[in-house]
C-alpha cells in the first residue's frame, strides 16, 4: 500500500463514504487509490465549489465533509470555500497534493504554500513530512475539525509521500497536547446563569449556529422557560421558526420585534453565537440594559465583542439542560404582552403593487414546501428575504453564508446538502449575480440528478449593492446593472440537460413553484422580479439596533418611503 | 493597536507574555500571522528551546488595555500547538533582557571611561578590539537603555537586544508534562 493508499483507507476508518473534488497532477496518486475505494467521489467543476459541497455536507448532516484539490490552482481555489466554513464555525477536511518533497520552496510547476495560504482560514492545517504519519495526521484533522468549536482543517501531502511504501499502522493515538476544548461547563458558572435568568424580568435566549447541534436542548429550555427565543442567521432551525416562542432575526434586516427585545430586554442568554457586528449594529447602543449571559465552546468568543457578565464555556448540549433543570418557568406575561404586541404590529409584509417581487415568490416557495425541505441561500437581498420568509423549523437545513458571505456558496452547498440528506428536497434561493459565481456546477447536478429546486430571483442586479447605493451613495449606481447582459438562465440550464423555466408574473409563478417541487429531480427557474426592491427593516451600518429603518413595513400604509423609526 | 476584546478596565500596561509551544514547522508563523491579522503590535519576541525536549518558549511584550490582553492570551491558547500561554504581569515573575553592544573606542582616555561605566553597570566585556569594546548587558530594558544613553557619546557602532523573556518566580509548577494529555484516536 502507497501513502495515497492509506490517506484513502484512513478516511474509511473515520467514516468518511463521499468526497468533492477535483484531480491535478499533484494528487493523482489519491485519485489512482481512489479507484479502488468504495469511497464515492463527486467531481465538482471548480475546487470552490468542492469546499462549498464539503462545508454544506457538514452542516446539513453534521457528519465532516471532505474536499481534495491539486497543488497550486486547485489549492488556492479552495480557499474562499475554507474562509467561508471558518467564519460559520464548519467542519471540513480538505486534502490537497502537493509537488514532491524535495521541490517544496524551488517555485516548482504548480506550487504553492498551501499551509502558510491557509493558515489564517483553518483551525488547523498540516503539511505531511513522512508517509506513516498519514493514519495519525488524518485522525488529528477530523478530531480537531469536529470537536469544540467546529472548523476546517487541511491536510497538504506532497506527491512523493503519496507515492511511498506505507509501513505503518492505522491504529494510531492522536497526539494533540495543545487541543482540548472544553465542553463541560463550569458548575458555579451554571448555578450564577441561572440565579441571573431566575432574577430577570425581560429576558431573551438569543440562539446562534453554535444551537444547530443542540436543537432538542433549546428547545427543552424555551419550554421549560417560556423564554422568548431570538435566532439568528446561523441559528435559523435550531428553533422553529413558527413555534410561538420565536422572535424572528436579530440584526441589521432582522425583525422589529426582535430588534426591540434586544433593545428593551434586562437579560440576554447568547447560546453559541458570537455577537457578529451585523447583528449587534454599533456595540454601544446594543442591549443597553442587559446582564449578558454567554454560553459557547470558544472561550475567545467570550467578552471579544459584548462584555458578558455571567460566561459559561461549555457545549450547549451539556449546559443547556443543566440550566434547565436549575430554572422553572419564568413569570414574563408582562414581557410577553409587550413582545405581541410589536409582533401584531409588524409582521412580515410586502407590497405587491409593482412586477413580481422576490419576496412573494420567497413566500410561495415556503408555502409549497412547508418548509419540509433544506433551504440554501446565495448572497444578497434575496438571501435576507429567505431568512426572514423562508426560514426553515429543523436543524441542519438552514445553510447560509453568514460570516464571510460569499456569493457562489449556494448552489455548491445544495450539492452538498443533496448528498447529505439524500431524497430530501433542496432548494437553492439565489441571486442572479451570485449564482453566476458557481454556476458550472449545474453539470454536477445535472450528472447526479440531485432534487435541487434552484430558485433565482433575478432582479437584473448586484441588488443588495444597489440597495445601499440607493441609501448611502445618493442613487450613484456604480456597477450593479446585470441585466443588459445576464444569460436566459433556462436556456441555459436547458444547455445543462436541466429542466428550465422563464417566469415573468404572479401567476406562473404560483403554478410552477409547486410543479417544480413535486418533481424530485433538478429544476431551475428564473423569476425575473422587480428591480427596485429593498430589504426592511434595516439598521444602516454603524447604526445602533434601535435606529432601524422600517421602510416597507410600517403599520399604516404609508407611501413606502424609508422613515427613520426609534425605539 | 486596534481595539480587541472589552475595552476599559485600567488603561494601557506593558505585560510580558510566555508561551509553550511545540516545536512544529510553522508554529512561529502562527502566532505571528495571530498578531498581524488581529491588530496586535508587539514591542519584542524571543524563541528557543525550552526544559523539554520538542517545546520551545517564545517570550514577548505587548501593551494594552486588560481585555485586549485576555483576548489576545485566548487567541493564543486556541493554538493547536500552544500549549500554555503565562502573563508574568498577573503574579510573581522575573525577567531580564540580554544586549550586545559595541562601542568605538577613539582614545585611551576614552577607553578606561568605558570601561569604568560599564563596571557600575555590570556589563562583561565579552570581545576587546584596538578600536572598539563589545559589553554584554543583563537586566530590565530601563538598565540596558540607560547603558545606551551613557555610551552614545563615545559611540555605539552595533547593538541587538534580545527582548523580554520572563519565568514566574513560584516552584510549584509542575514539570512540562505531554504524554499524560494525550487522548485515543477517535
Ligand atoms: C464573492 C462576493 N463578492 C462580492 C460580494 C458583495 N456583494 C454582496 S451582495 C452582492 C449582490 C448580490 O447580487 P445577487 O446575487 O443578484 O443578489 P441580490 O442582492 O440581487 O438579491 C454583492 C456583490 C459578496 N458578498 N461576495
Ligand atoms: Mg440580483
Amino acid at each position: 500500500m502507497n501513502g495515497a493508499a492509506a490517506v484513502l483507507k484512513a478516511l474509511e476508518r473515520q467514516g468518511v463514504t463521499i468526497v468533492f473534488g477535483h484531480p491535478g497532477g499533484a494528487i493523482m496518486p489519491v485519485y489512482d487509490a481512489l479507484y479502488d475505494s468504495p469511497i464515492k467521489h463527486v467531481l465538482v467543476r471548480h475546487e470552490q465549489a468542492g469546499a462549498h459541497a464539503a462545508d454544506a455536507y457538514y452542516r446539513a448532516s453534521g457528519r465532516v465533509g471532505v474536499c481534495f484539490a491539486t497543488s497550486g490552482p486547485g489549492a488556492t481555489n479552495l480557499v474562499t470555500g475554507l474562509a467561508t466554513a471558518h467564519m460559520d464555525s464548519s467542519a471540513m477536511v480538505a486534502i490537497t497534493g502537493n509537488v514532491p518533497s524535495a521541490l517544496i520552496g524551488t517555485d516548482a510547476f504548480q506550487e504553492a504554500d498551501v499551509t502558510g495560504i491557509t493558515l489564517p482560514v483553518t483551525k488547523h492545517n498540516y503539511l505531511v513530512q513522512h508517509v506513516d504519519d498519514i493514519p495519525r495526521v488524518i485522525a488529528e484533522a477530523f478530531h480537531i475539525a469536529r470537536t469544540g468549536r467546529p472548523g476546517p482543517v487541511l491536510v497538504d501531502i506532497p506527491k512523493d509521500i503519496q507515492m511511498m511504501e506505507f509501513t505503518g499502522t492505522f491504529d494510531v493515538e492522536i497526539d494533540l497536547p495543545g487541543y482540548r476544548p472544553t465542553v463541560v461547563g463550569h458548575a458555579r458558572q451554571i448555578k450564577r446563569a441561572a440565579e441571573a435568568i431566575a432574577a430577570a424580568q425581560r429576558p431573551v435566549l438569543m440562539v446562534g449556529g453554535g444551537g444547530q447541534v443542540a436543537a432538542d436542548e433549546v428547545m427543552a429550555f424555551a419550554e421549560a422557560t417560556g423564554i422568548p427565543v431570538i435566532t439568528t442567521l446561523m441559528g435559523i432551525g435550531a428553533y422553529p421558526a413558527g413555534a410561538g416562542q420565536a422572535l424572528g432575526m436579530p440584526g441589521m434586516h432582522g425583525t422589529v420585534t426582535a430588534n426591540r427585545a434586544i433593545t428593551h430586554c434586562d437579560l440576554i442568554v447568547g447560546a453559541g453565537l458570537r455577537f457578529d457586528d451585523r447583528v449587534t449594529g454599533k456595540i454601544s447602543r446594543f442591549a443597553p440594559n442587559a446582564t449578558i449571559v454567554h454560553i459557547d465552546v470558544d472561550p475567545a468568543e467570550i467578552s471579544k465583542l459584548v462584555k458578558a457578565h455571567v460566561p459559561v464555556v461549555g457545549d450547549l448540549r451539556d449546559v443547556l439542560p443543566r440550566l434547565t433543570e436549575l430554572l422553572g418557568r419564568l413569570e414574563l406575561d408582562d414581557w410577553w404582552q409587550q413582545l405581541r404586541t410589536w409582533r401584531d404590529m409588524y409582521p412580515e409584509r410586502f407590497k405587491t403593487d409593482k412586477p413580481l417581487v422576490s419576496q412573494e415568490v420567497i413566500q410561495m416557495l415556503e408555502r409549497a414546501t412547508a418548509g419540509d425541505c433544506v433551504v440554501t441561500t446565495e448572497v444578497g437581498q434575496h438571501q435576507m428575504f429567505a431568512a426572514r420568509l423562508f426560514p426553515t423549523s429543523r436543524p441542519r437545513t438552514w445553510i447560509s453564508s453568514g460570516g464571510l458571505g460569499t456569493m457562489g456558496f449556494g448552489l455548491p452547498a445544495a450539492i452538498g446538502a443533496s448528498f447529505a440528506r439524500p431524497g430530501e428536497t433542496v432548494v437553492c434561493v439565489a441571486g442572479d449575480g451570485s449564482i453566476q459565481m458557481n454556476i458550472q456546477e449545474l453539470a454536477t447536478i445535472y450528472k447526479h440528478q440531485l432534487p435541487i429546486v434552484i430558485a433565482i430571483c433575478n432582479n437584473g442586479m448586484l441588488g443588495m449593492v444597489r440597495q445601499w447605493q440607493e441609501m448611502f451613495h445618493a442613487e450613484r449606481y456604480s456597477e450593479v446593472y446585470l441585466a443588459d447582459s445576464n444569460p436566459d438562465f433556462a436556456k441555459l440550464a436547458e444547455a445543462y440537460g436541466i429542466e428550465g423555466h422563464n417566469v415573468f408574473d404572479r401567476e406562473t409563478a404560483a403554478r410552477i413553484i409547486p410543479e417544480a417541487i413535486a418533481k424530485k429531480k433538478p429544476v431551475l427557474i428564473n423569476f425575473v422580479v422587480y428591480e427596485s426592491e429593498k430589504v426592511f427593516p434595516m439598521i444602516p451600518a454603524g447604526a445602533g439596533i434601535d435606529e432601524m429603518v422600517i421602510g416597507d413595513q410600517e403599520p399604516d400604509e404609508g407611501d413606502g418611503v424609508a422613515e427613520k423609526v426609534g425605539v | 493597536m486596534k481595539a480587541q476584546g472589552t475595552a476599559g478596565e485600567g488603561g494601557v500596561r506593558r505585560h510580558v507574555l510566555s508561551v509553550t509551544v511545540r516545536d512544529r514547522p510553522g508554529v512561529l508563523s502562527r502566532i505571528s500571522g495571530l498578531f498581524a491579522r488581529r491588530g496586535y503590535n508587539i514591542e519584542s519576541l524571543s524563541v528557543a528551546q525550552s526544559e523539554t525536549p520538542g517545546l520551545s518558549r517564545t517570550s514577548f511584550v505587548i501593551s494594552g488595555e486588560q481585555g485586549t490582553i485576555e483576548q489576545l492570551q485566548k487567541q493564543l491558547q486556541k493554538l493547536i500547538d500552544v500549549l500554555k500561554v503565562t502573563d508574568h504581569s498577573e503574579g510573581p515573575s522575573v525577567d531580564r533582557e540580554l544586549m550586545l553592544i559595541k562601542v568605538a573606542v577613539r582614545t585611551p582616555e576614552d577607553r578606561v571611561e568605558i570601561r569604568q561605566i560599564a563596571q557600575d553597570f555590570r556589563a562583561r566585556i565579552i570581545d576587546v578590539d584596538r578600536n572598539a569594546l563589545v559589553f554584554e548587558v543583563t537586566g530590565d530594558e530601563g538598565k540596558s537603555n540607560a547603558f545606551i544613553d551613557q555610551m552614545r557619546e563615545f559611540g555605539i557602532l552595533e547593538l541587538i537586544r534580545t527582548g523580554r523573556v520572563a519565568l514566574t518566580r513560584s516552584a510549584s509548577l509542575r514539570p512540562t508534562d505531554v504524554t499524560s494529555t494525550t487522548s485515543r484516536a477517535a
